[in-house]
């Protein structure tokens, strides 16, 4: 069933493995039809920045709730694991794209320059947990508050 | 060249000629056995693209249903429902054994032959899909936004439930009636324990009514009526001006207990049982009938557990013909009438003849004037049987032989199988004569026509359910699928579109417009909602728990790891029961879960939801397990161990994934 899903979906966001010569391709034909904006900050239901102020520590204990529910079991703060190692993400990365990142994975694997070379690294595709926009704005506020450069 | 080779080269040439001139000879000669010249466009969709119908096989003895798409012939899928799946867990897993519970014990295995869609106001609704076993009677419900089984229903008082379970216009009623008439305990019979040959006194038959809840589809058994001990064979309910009654076709009126096929083939006559369901109903919920004790089992799934569940009951409502006066009648049918079909306006009433070479078509309205006039040729166990040339319309003449079922295209014409003589008939419905008539390969028992036995055919297309396949595939030893055609009905002439293959022996299909159903398809299980009562929600919450010689492992899966991969502490003598929750929220990334040495089935998790397993271990030692479900490019890396140590053993529970254990 999910070799079907591989096979069919064009929005799917799977590459095969070993296929480097279309993999590169994609990369390429993806950075170059994006925007500015949607490079800096994802492609996905957030298409307006999204600007953060002082650690809201209500948030962070939400997000934090959140994150363990929908994705340590892939990811570790301060470790690797199925996911990259997110205690810094929020120097690496903005708000909208984490955002955009955690709410349309598939699309970002695909489409995102950036996103699609992680893919290459960690092989396993980021899985779609169905957050909402709040739900992700509390887990980026969980990350804020795990970034020793945070300001505090 | 040697004399031999020559030998050789004459006799392979030979052949080859032989060949060609047969296969010259097989399509010039027969045309429209290889279907129309266009044919291969209509019944093409392109790679990414739909069919445009549902198509719903009963499986037959598979005790499933089975999922093609038209017009292309495409399967779908298999939904399994009265047989277990030890490819995907059902009826092995916690959550689906108590499917099969009956008051025989544990039956993995039945016999489906007649998917009914849900209605409302006459039409197909695409909500449920009930199918009947005719084995062990049942009646089970498919949820179409699921394609899973949610509930089976034993019946009691009864055995060989075929003409089951059509539906009423809004589904109020499910349909069951006995086929094969049995001695029933007391006060309904003299006892259960009786020398078959005191068929014709101690055999009784039920019509049993099972109402459906409009908001969930849930099945109770309200009531049945007890009638005498004919063989039912297949039932409708009426449509429009007929929808308060329902119609039954019998035949053995013989009432022959050995040797059917000669001794329920003596009269020229059997008869239409027609009932008028909405004013029984009212009169048994008044609390006329007797209720009488019965042990049966009502199997639902919790709708918020996803965990099935048996209920066993042990009354019903019985009411006699002598409680339903004016209520019931027989209508004489010739010989042995197999199918019974009311046409969408819901006017007249068509049977198939079977042994007889007509197609008898009764009027609803003049089966009214009949029964106000009070006209009739006398009455058996109190149902007075009317006039046939009071009721009947006409009879549909040269429609080849053995009809057996009708379906209509909402256009005014009806289309007929013929068993023996290998044919699909139109005819008009008004008229009752015939207007066209095409070959089928071979010998097809019911046809389908999209929303053919509604208020609304959407029509088009016709599918004829050939028993017989002989040729019509590459052989595949001596048992092969059964053989579908699919036929073009838009026209005024029949047109064969495509033969495919289907798996199991399918008895009646119900097609509806994809749009229906497609739009409203769950595609994952969301985690928030999943009450199982053994569910894992998140990695943190893995555990495994020993309780005694019980030993519950609480796991996760996502790709691509389990949580936890590594268990030890498990002993011999152990009851062991595996819970693992796919914590995935994606469409179709199923995981599996298979264990070495497990006897009883792999798993299929769908995504969001809980499946258990039970294992008792008989042999030491450390035992892989893995995901068997391809999720993803390091899904060959989803794995993990359980250590079995022995009985004696002072080995600990310990566990973990990615780190020592604890």
């Amino acid at each position: 069933m999910t070799l079907l899903g591989w096979g069919c979906s064009s929005s799917s966001s799977k590459s095969e493995a070993g296929n480097q010569e279309s993999q590169s391709e994609n990369v390429q034909k993806a950075s170059d039809g994006l925007t500015s904006f949607q490079l800096k900050n994802g492609i996905g239901p957030i298409t307006q920045e999204v600007k953060v102020g002082p650690l809201d520590q209500k948030l962070v204990s939400k997000g934090e709730d959140l994150f363990e529910n929908k994705c340590s079991s892939c990811h570790k703060i301060g470790q690797r694991y199925v996911g990259p190692d997110l205690k810094e993400v929020t120097s690496r990365r903005t708000p909208t794209y984490i955002m955009n990142m955690m709410m349309n994975p598939e699309g970002m694997i695909q489409k995102h320059p950036v996103a699609h070379k992680l893919l290459e690294k960690f092989a396993t595709p980021m899985a779609n947990m169905h957050v909402t926009k709040d739900q992700a704005r509390a887990i980026v506020e969980y990350f804020r508050s795990v970034n020793p450069n945070t300001q505090k | 060249m040697s004399f031999q080779q020559q030998i050789r080269n004459i006799f392979v040439g030979g052949i080859a000629i032989a060949v060609t001139a047969f296969m010259f000879s097989g399509c010039s000669s027969n045309k429209s056995k290889i279907g129309n010249d266009n044919a291969a466009e209509q019944v093409y969709v392109p790679p990414g693209k739909h069919d445009t119908f549902y198509s719903f096989l009963s499986g037959g003895w598979t005790g499933n249903i089975s999922v093609y798409g038209l017009p292309s012939g495409r399967h779908l899928y298999t939904i399994p429902v009265f047989s277990q799946d030890p490819t995907d867990g059902y009826g092995y897993t916690e959550e689906t054994k108590a499917l099969f519970n009956t008051s025989h014990g544990f039956i993995p295995w039945g016999d489906t032959h007649h998917p009914e869609f849900s209605k409302t106001n006459g039409i197909d609704d695409g909500r449920w899909l009930f199918v009947n076993d005719n084995n062990t009677p049942r009646i089970a419900r498919v949820n179409l936004k699921t394609f899973r089984t949610d509930e089976i229903l034993e019946l009691p008082n009864t055995a060989g439930n075929h003409a089951s379970p059509f539906t009423s216009s809004n589904t109020e009623y499910l349909t069951a009636i006995t086929r094969f008439s049995i001695p029933m305990s007391k006060p309904l019979g003299n006892g259960r324990d009786v020398p078959i040959a005191s068929y014709k006194k101690n055999f009784k038959s039920t019509a049993s009514f099972v109402k459906v809840n409009p908001h969930n589809g849930e099945m109770k058994l309200d009531f049945q009526i007890m009638v005498p001990p004919f063989d039912y064979d297949l039932g409708r309910f009426g449509l429009g001006p007929s929808k308060d009654w329902v119609f039954f076709t019998d035949y053995n009126s013989e009432e022959a207990h050995t040797m059917l096929e000669i001794n329920a083939s003596q009269k020229d006559k059997d008869f239409v049982l027609a009932i008028n369901w909405k004013k029984v109903a009212e009169i048994a919920h008044e609390g006329k009938g007797q209720i009488v004790n019965a042990t049966y089992d009502h199997n639902l799934v919790d709708p918020k557990t996803d965990v099935a569940k048996t209920e066993v009951l042990h009354k019903v409502r019985v009411l006699k013909p002598s409680d339903l006066k004016g209520l019931m009648f027989f209508m004489p049918a010739p010989k042995s009438p197999h199918g019974i079909n009311v046409t969408p306006s819901g006017e007249f009433i068509a049977e198939g003849g079977k042994l007889s070479t007509v197609i008898p078509v009764q009027s609803f309205a003049k089966m009214e004037t009949a029964i106000q006039k009070n006209d009739t040729t006398g009455s058996i166990s109190g149902i007075p049987i009317l006039n046939y040339k009071d009721v009947t319309a006409h009879e549909v003449k040269n429609v080849g032989l053995g009809p057996l079922h009708n379906d209509f295209d909402g256009k005014g014409y009806a289309y007929a199988t013929a068993f023996i003589s290998s044919e699909i008939v139109k005819w008009n419905i008004k008229t009752g004569k015939v207007v066209d008539r095409h070959a089928t390969y071979y010998s097809p028992g019911h046809l389908s026509i999209p929303g053919g036995d509604s208020r609304k055919p959407w029509g088009h297309y016709l599918l004829a359910l050939n028993k017989i396949t002989k040729d019509r595939y590459l052989p595949t030893g001596p048992e092969m699928f059964a053989g579908e055609q699919l036929f073009d009905i838009s026209g005024n002439k029949l047109k064969l579109l495509l033969d495919f293959p289907v798996e199991g022996e399918p008895h009646y299909a119900q097609e509806i417009p994809a749009s229906i159903i497609d739009t409203g398809q769950v595609k994952y299980f969301k985690l928030e909602d999943n009450h199982n009562p053994y569910v894992t929600r998140k990695e943190k919450d893995a555990k495994v728990v020993r309780n005694g010689h019980r030993v519950d492992i609480y796991m996760t899966a996502i790709r691509s790891h389990f949580m936890p991969d590594n268990i030890e502490g498990i002993k011999m003598g152990d009851t062991v029961y595996i819970h693992v929750t796919n914590i995935e929220q994606e469409w179709d990334i199923p995981h599996g879960f298979a264990l070495m040495g497990m006897r009883n089935a792999g798993m299929l998790i769908m995504p969001g939801e809980t499946r258990s397993v039970k294992w008792e271990p008989r042999q030491v030692g450390v035992f892989p397990f893995y995901c068997t479900d391809f999720c993803s490019a390091l899904h060959q890396e989803m794995q993990g161990y359980i250590r079995v140590s022995p009985a004696n053993s002072n080995v600990k529970i310990v566990y973990g994934t990615n780190k020592d254990l604890k």
